[in-house]
């Protein structure tokens, strides 16, 4: 429907002579339209494929490349036709686009090359339709991520050294990558060497070896070998606190470093040996001691340095902490409801296993997980109808949130894949030409994109493109709503404006003054959801068009359309992409107000610099003096 | 069995097509109007052909079943309007529009309501601006009708107007409007009073030609 508002504009102005008799005030002259009305077929040739539509198709978004003028610069004098060297796929969707205002996203395209088109045609993606929009939303939400993943690997690794590093720096980078120095790759492997080593330690001492002479009962190899388990604990031990403390000395943020898990586990690693030596051989201390041994166990993390299975394993129980987290809350619930049954249930038996509802959560967790040890079995035939139920539900609760956990572990695992394929294709990149092509094609685009943008922000040459683009449908529009004004002899205004209006109304002409100039500049505020720019051009337009019309026979106002905007993050070449679409966007999703500025007439005393040194001045005071007469600006006038 | 009888049914009740004015979407969209011949509508109307041909493109495009009904014209209108409430006068329009009263504009109701305010004569104009202010189609305008239209006016400037719309000024207006206009003082307006009390003011006469090159 958004074109289309263009298309009944003239309608509703022809609507217009309805107000004539009632109006209060006579009417002001329309805007001169210079363009011509017949329409011409325009010919689009996109690589080869034509393509054909009328004139007023295209003009209705003046400000894509196609409604502008910027499409006269591939416009090929010889076959008389508009010249893309583009997609001619996707120029389909950007010309249905301007057919039936609505922009859709082809879900088998790629979204990159989606977005390049869009901008090269100079067209917001924001306007996509509803249709298309979420599914537009979440490809580029990936994408982003993707790219974003992508270099964050690069940077994080293989990257060449600063040349001046310290050598704190260079050791963090040995220990970070190990690949990087043979220095570094052996400390590596002596590193793991030992990890297995006193994990293989730990193992074996408590194996039962044969007894020593004289004794009858098995030792475990711990004690019959006491001095040499001790020897080898004590190596391992040195080696990894000798590590932990480089860690520590090279680390660029120790406090980040000492905070983080690896360091952690390497404490709890190394700890228990420390607390051992300082303990004292004391028989009650000693259990404590022998608990602590048990922290020795966590050595074998300071595998997944070495593995990255592990480190992909643990990512994804870290990302799949919601769904474990609901599991175990089911779990925990079904165990508590069902423990209770069953304890009830075989309450009466004697000699029953099921002696306290604590008691029998043990039975329900077997039973749940399927295990069935055996231990305690309900022997009443309630109890054991609700233990089947038991076991059934328990299959369901447990499977039901695996899939994700198991759909996560593959999407991380891929990505790391993914990663260590791209780290392997870079360096064949690095080695010759294909790495320069690319540079040179991203860097051209960004430097035409910038000088888009810059062409954009100088003044001269895009004023009148600004000015040209947005005159036609706009001016009309505005012309129509100052029709309304004079013929209820009231004008719009804005909410501020209003209030403050309705407060200040009776306290005289400063005030009134100070309004108008706080309405500009709150005009002016309101609009830098717009471009800021562009709404001080508008004024200069305005004031040029003014200018024009002297047959209005009011003090200097400008209407200005102005937007609330709060959803649309950013604008390219202006807020949105026409008016039409404008109007249609913000009716529904934005706050709309006509604000009027009036500018005292000598730009000596407006706030704003940039405009430029229009004849407004002489006409304005003419007009100021023809205002004395309307009595409810008179207040205005002696401002002045 | 019960299931079958009802599928059935429903499919017959699509089929009937059916004008009435309390068609719903569905229905709407399935009904297709064309206009008359082009070569009609040009002797008919003071367009060329190559301005009904632009019309209707523009028409097609935006209402492609070929019919505007009530619904969609307000939302159109209040587009244009965006700081107020437009449906009400949208609603009068609309009527103005509806010759024939049946609910819906069709191509040749929007031309032809076009050809008068762009195209006719001085008199045509302002029988069609005296049929719009004349609600109820009797002939006459009272000061019923003229209160409705004017609020339905103010009502588009919306709420934040300058000065400040207090609540007595569409009675003034019309007041104004009747003192300017019923020359006989009985009330009510006929079309020759209007028509008359027009052609006396000159800045209305002046207006009237501004909006001819709209099109």
């Amino acid at each position: 429907m958004a074109a289309g508002v263009a298309t009944w504009l003239p309608f509703a102005r022809a609507a217009a002579v309805g107000w004539l008799p009632l109006a209060k005030k006579t009417m002001p002259k329309p805007p001169v339209d210079n363009t011509s009305r017949s329409d011409e077929i325009l010919y689009v040739n996109v690589s080869g494929v034509r393509f054909q539509t009328w004139k007023n198709t295209l003009d209705r978004y003046p400000d894509t490349l196609l409604g502008s003028s910027e499409k006269e610069f591939f416009f090929n004098e010889d076959t008389q036709e508009y010249f893309f060297d583009r997609d001619p796929e996707m120029f389909r969707h950007i010309l249905n686009f301007y057919r039936t205002g609505k922009l859709h996203y082809p879900r088998h395209e790629c979204i990159q090359a989606f977005d390049e088109e869009l901008a090269f045609y100079g067209i917001v993606p924001e306007i996509i339709g509803d249709c298309c929009m979420e599914e537009y939303r979440d490809r580029k939400k990936e994408n982003q991520e993707r790219l974003a993943e992508d270099t964050e690997a690069n940077e994080s690794t293989d990257a060449p050294l600063p040349p001046h590093s310290t050598p704190r720096e260079r050791l963090w980078r040995a220990f970070e990558n190990p690949h990087t120095s043979t220095m570094a790759l052996v400390f590596y492997y002596v590193t793991g060497f030992f990890i297995a080593v006193s994990v293989i330690a730990n193992v074996v001492e408590t194996v039962p070896c044969r007894p020593p002479k004289g004794k009858v009962k098995d030792l475990p190899c711990g004690e019959k070998y006491d001095l040499a388990f001790f020897c080898m604990d004590t190596a391992c031990v040195l080696i990894f606190t000798f590590e932990y403390l480089m860690r520590l000395f090279a680390a660029p943020s120790r406090c980040k470093f000492m905070r983080s898990v690896m360091s952690v586990i390497d404490v709890v690693a190394i700890m228990p040996y420390y607390i051992g030596l300082v303990m004292p051989e004391n028989e009650d201390v000693s259990g404590a001691f022998v608990t602590l041994r048990v922290f020795r166990v966590f050595r074998i993390f300071k595998f997944s340095r070495h593995s990255q299975g592990l480190r992909i394993l643990g990512y994804t129980l870290k990302s799949c902490a919601s769904e474990l987290g609901f599991l175990l809350f089911s779990l925990t619930m079904a165990i508590i409801i069902f423990a209770t049954v069953m304890f009830y249930a075989e309450k009466g038996t004697a000699s029953s296993t099921f002696t306290s509802i604590p008691a029998s959560f043990w039975y329900t967790i077997v039973t749940m997980t399927t295990l069935g040890y055996g231990d305690m079995v309900p022997s009443t035939i309630a109890g054991k109808i609700f233990g089947s139920i038991c076991s059934l539900s328990g299959v369901l609760v447990i499977a039901l949130p695996v899939p994700v956990i198991v759909s996560n572990f593959s999407r991380i695992y891929h990505q790391n894949q993914r990663a260590d394929k791209m780290r392997a294709q870079q360096r064949f990149r690095q080695a010759g030409w294909l790495r320069l092509a690319n540079l040179t094609n991203e860097s051209y685009f960004l430097d035409f994109t910038e000088n888009c943008s810059v062409f954009q922000d100088r003044d001269s040459d895009s004023t009148a493109l600004c000015v040209k683009n947005r005159s036609a449908f706009e001016h009309q529009h505005h012309h129509l709503l100052h029709c309304l004004e004079k013929t209820t002899n009231h004008e719009f205004t804005d909410e501020m404006n209003y209030s403050e209006l309705c407060m200040t109304e009776s306290v005289g002409f400063r005030t009134s003054r100070s309004t108008s100039l706080s309405s500009q500049q709150g005009a002016q505020n309101n609009s830098t959801g717009c471009c800021p720019r562009r709404v001080r051009r508008r004024a200069a337009m305005r004031l040029a068009n003014s200018t024009v019309s002297v047959s209005r026979g009011s003090v200097q106002e400008l209407d200005t359309l102005q937007f609330k905007t709060t959803t649309i993050p950013h604008q390219t070449r202006s807020s949105l992409n026409a008016q039409p679409d404008n109007l249609k966007l913000n009716c529904g999703e934005q706050d709309f107000t006509a604000a009027i500025i009036s500018i005292p007439t000598p730009p000596a005393n407006t706030p704003d610099e940039s405009l430029p040194p229009s004849p407004a001045p002489i006409p304005g005071i003419l007009r100021n003096t023809q205002a004395t007469a309307y009595t409810h600006e008179s207040f205005k006038i002696s401002s002045l | 069995m019960g299931a079958v009888v009802g599928t059935l049914t429903m499919q017959t009740k699509q089929r009937r097509p059916s004008r009435d004015n309390a068609d719903d979407e569905l229905e709407m969209t399935t009904v297709c109007h064309r206009p008359e011949g082009l070569e009609q509508l040009e002797a008919q109307t003071n367009f060329t052909k190559q301005e009904l041909q632009i019309l209707y493109r523009g028409f097609k495009n935006e209402c492609p079943s070929g019919v505007v009904n009530e619904e969609t014209f307000k939302h159109i209108y209040a587009q244009f309007f965006p700081h107020g409430d437009a449906s009400m006068y949208a609603h009068y329009l609309f009527n103005a529009f509806d010759t024939t009263n049946n609910g819906s504009i069709k191509f040749k109701d929007f031309v032809m309501g076009l050809s008068i305010l762009l195209r006719g004569t001085l008199r045509e104009k302002l029988e069609w601006t005296f049929h719009l202010y004349d609600i109820n189609r009797d002939g006459y305008i009272n000061r019923e009708e003229m209160t409705e239209i004017v609020r339905a006016i103010y009502d588009m400037m919306g709420k934040y107007t300058y000065p400040a719309l207090k609540g007595d000024v569409p009675q003034q207006h019309v007041d104004a409007f009747f003192q300017k206009m019923d020359k006989n003082k009985d009330g009510v307006v006929t079309l020759e009073e209007f028509i008359l009390a027009c052609q006396e003011d000159e800045n209305m006469m002046r207006s009237m030609q501004l909006f001819e090159n709209v099109m």
